[in-house]
C-alpha cells in the first residue's frame, strides 16, 4: 500500500518548487483528500502523464482556461488570453510541460519507496464539461491548491501492476492512462 | 569564438526558456538550433556543427539517453559537450548518464544560474 501523506507530501512539494523555481509564484496548498471519481470541470485545461514500473498509474493536473493562460505567460515571458472556444497551442504545451516537471519531481521522491517508474510524454485536454475516470479500483490522492486566486488540482493514482514491468527509456505506458 | 549551441527538447516551452537563458548567459553564443527528438538532433546535426547540447531524456521517438548513446559513438561528434536537461532525477538516471559520456545534468525545474553555471564550467 502507499501511504496516502506520502504521495500528497510528494505532490506539494514538487508543485511548490516548480512553481517557484520556473514561474517565481508562490502557491497554498489545501487539505490533500482522495476521490475514486473526479467531478468533471465546467470548463478547463487538464493534463495527463502516465507512469509505469513495479507501480502503474496516471497523474494529473487541472485548471481554469484563465489560470492556464496566466502560468503560461508568466512561463514563457508573453502574453495570453483565453479568447472565445480555444487557447493557444503555446499554452497547451506550457500545460504540458508544467505537468512533466510537477509529476516527473514527484516520481522522484516517490521511487525511493516505489521502485523506478518510467513516465510518458503528457498529454494535455482544453474543453468544457471534460471528467477524468479512473477503471481500476485505485483512488486518486488529489492536492488542490490557490494560486492568484485561482484553483488547480495536482492528481496521483497508481497501482500495484500485476507484474513486475520492465521500464525502458521513453517508454509510453499508454495502456496505463485511465479515462 | 561564437558558442552554437543544439537544444533537443520535445517541449516547444523549454526550448523558447533555454534558448532566452542562453541569450543571458556570460559567453559569446552564436547559432541556437531546435530538434524536437533524438531522430530530429540527428537530422539536423548532419548540416550544423555544434559546440554544445542541452538534451532532455524523455521524449519520443529517440529519448536523449539513445541520442547520447548515437552521439558518442560518432567521430564527428563524440566530443561535443552533453548536457542532460531532464526532470529525471534519481541517482541510477544520472549515473547512466555519465556513463554514457554526459559533461553535465541539470534537474528541472532549474533556474538560470543552473544552466550559467553548467555552460560556463564547461565551454569557457
Amino acid at each position: 500500500m502507499i501511504d496516502t501523506d506520502t504521495v500528497a507530501q510528494a505532490l506539494r512539494q514538487a508543485t511548490a518548487e516548480v512553481f517557484s523555481t520556473m514561474l517565481e509564484l508562490e502557491v497554498q496548498a489545501g487539505e490533500p483528500y482522495l476521490q475514486r471519481d473526479v467531478p468533471g470541470m465546467s470548463e478547463g485545461v487538464i493534463a495527463l502523464i502516465g507512469m509505469a514500473g513495479t507501480w502503474i498509474g496516471t497523474g494529473s493536473l487541472s485548471m481554469s482556461a484563465t489560470l492556464a493562460c496566466k502560468l503560461s505567460s508568466r512561463l514563457l515571458l508573453a502574453e495570453f488570453t483565453a479568447t472565445g472556444e480555444a487557447i493557444s497551442e503555446e499554452v497547451l504545451d506550457a500545460v504540458a510541460e508544467l505537468t512533466n516537471m510537477i509529476l516527473g519531481n514527484a516520481k522522484n521522491t516517490l521511487e525511493e519507496q516505489l521502485g523506478p517508474m518510467g513516465l510518458s510524454i503528457p498529454t494535455v485536454i482544453y474543453g468544457r464539461n471534460v471528467t477524468t475516470r479512473s477503471v481500476s479500483d485505485a483512488q486518486w490522492v488529489v492536492v488542490p491548491f490557490l494560486c492568484d486566486q485561482e484553483r488547480l488540482e495536482v492528481r496521483l493514482c497508481l497501482a500495484l501492476s500485476g507484474q513486475p514491468q520492465p521500464v525502458r527509456h521513453g517508454y509510453r505506458p499508454a495502456h496505463c492512462l485511465q479515462f | 569564438m561564437a558558442l552554437d549551441v543544439l537544444i533537443v527538447d520535445d517541449s516547444a516551452a523549454i526550448r523558447k526558456i533555454l534558448q532566452r537563458v542562453l541569450r543571458q548567459a556570460d559567453i559569446q553564443l552564436g547559432q541556437v538550433h531546435e530538434a524536437a527528438d533524438g531522430v530530429e538532433a540527428l537530422e539536423k546535426l548532419k548540416t550544423v556543427r555544434v559546440g554544445l547540447m542541452l538534451v532532455d531524456i524523455n521524449m519520443p521517438n529517440m529519448d536523449g539517453l539513445q541520442l547520447l548513446t548515437q552521439l558518442k559513438a560518432s567521430p564527428e561528434l563524440k566530443d561535443v559537450p552533453v548536457v542532460m536537461v531532464t526532470t529525471e532525477g534519481s541517482h541510477s538516471k544520472v549515473m547512466e548518464a555519465v556513463q554514457l559520456g554526459a559533461a553535465g545534468y541539470v534537474r528541472k525545474p532549474f533556474t538560470a544560474d543552473q544552466i550559467h553555471e553548467t555552460i560556463v564550467r564547461l565551454v569557457v
